[in-house]
């Protein structure tokens, strides 16, 4: 005797992956095919258990390797920027390549197609933000500033604080502490 | 895991800047879901709503009839469930004084509102990329102030 099958294979994965969610407690939504809207955030490890399960079905949750990359040339870019002891003297496109393996070309044009912001701007960006810090919280002198963050000159550092913020570093300072000024007293 | 839209709210009393405002973001390459409000009033009542989705961005006009900006923004910074909005003023004045005021009062960023599209659509697109940098990669917002 034989039998003979039709499969729905749409229908049937989202039924294995409905069950499977389920299984593990986890809201969701199956949005379409190959694509599911988790109602909630998953640790680490709750998400390793699920995939571990999908797997003997040969589910294969694919992560965004692009994403993955990105993160880690901002987390190379931060470490760079706010760590004293990284060597500075060192180019940004250099230090990225050579700590990612891969060519800057391509590092910089990822990076720009997943931020929308360029490698340089976001470099930029965080070392304005270290600035930040510095002046609020170490009251450090802009001189000292542009030297522990190996700028050529203040002028450079002012005007390119100025060009990221809108406003200029004196002004930033005077404005965040007029605001925790106020706060204090709307506390008090 | 992440949302791959940002949301943003304008408050502004002016129905042709609400319109410049919704079209310059259409033409955004970054995904946006844009909501407008007619006066302070509106758009505190939508933001006490129970479960409404809060923005990412809200500008606000600091002229208007009902509620002004400024009132919306001192409320706004009462209350804790509001943190983590950035507030973007979007004003025709550019007066240091209303600048310095706003900046200080909470207000993470300042727009003088420009005067043609082209300018509009470059000023909001480098408002939501650098939030969007201060949103993804957890930078201080109290430390977030932006002028254009």
């Amino acid at each position: 005797m034989k039998l003979h099958l039709k499969f729905d294979f749409n229908a049937l994965c989202r039924k294995v992956l409905d069950e499977k969610l389920l299984e593990h407690n986890i809201k969701h939504k199956v949005v379409g095919f190959g694509e599911v809207e988790l109602l909630e955030k998953l640790s680490e490890d709750r998400l390793q258990k699920l995939s571990d399960d999908l797997n003997e079905y040969c589910i294969e949750i694919v992560e965004n390797q692009k994403s993955i990359l990105v993160q880690k040339i901002k987390d190379a870019i931060t470490d760079m920027v706010f760590n004293d002891d990284a060597n500075i003297n060192v180019k940004a496109s250099a230090y990225l390549s050579d700590a990612l393996g891969h060519s800057y070309g391509y590092l910089s044009n990822l990076f720009s197609e997943v931020t929308h912001t360029s490698i340089e701007n976001f470099i930029i960006l965080q070392k304005i933000e270290y600035t930040k810090q510095l002046i609020i919280n170490e009251n450090l002198s802009l001189t000292e500033i542009a030297f522990k963050l190996n700028y050529s000159s203040v002028a450079h550092l002012s005007t390119q604080f100025k060009n990221t913020t809108g406003i200029t570093p004196s002004a930033f300072q005077r404005i965040i502490t007029k605001r925790r000024e106020l706060n204090l007293n709307q506390t008090n | 895991m992440q949302e791959d839209y940002i949301n943003i709210i304008l408050a502004d009393d002016d129905a042709d800047d609400r319109l410049f405002f919704t079209d310059a973001f259409e033409e955004l390459k970054i995904n946006t879901r844009v909501k407008t409000f007619n006066d302070g009033v509106y758009l505190m009542d939508y933001l006490n709503t129970e479960n409404c989705v809060l923005p990412n961005v809200l500008f606000l006009d600091l002229n208007m009839p009902r509620k002004s900006g400024l009132e919306c923004l001192r409320e706004l910074k009462k209350f804790d469930k509001f943190n983590d909005i950035a507030i973007a003023i979007y004003s025709t004045s550019a007066s240091e004084e209303d600048i310095e005021k706003t900046f200080i009062m909470g207000a993470n960023i300042y727009i003088k509102k420009p005067n043609d599209f082209k300018t509009l659509k470059k000023v909001l697109q480098e408002v939501v990329t650098i939030n969007w940098q201060y949103y993804t990669n957890g930078l201080n917002k109290d430390n977030f102030l932006l002028r254009l």
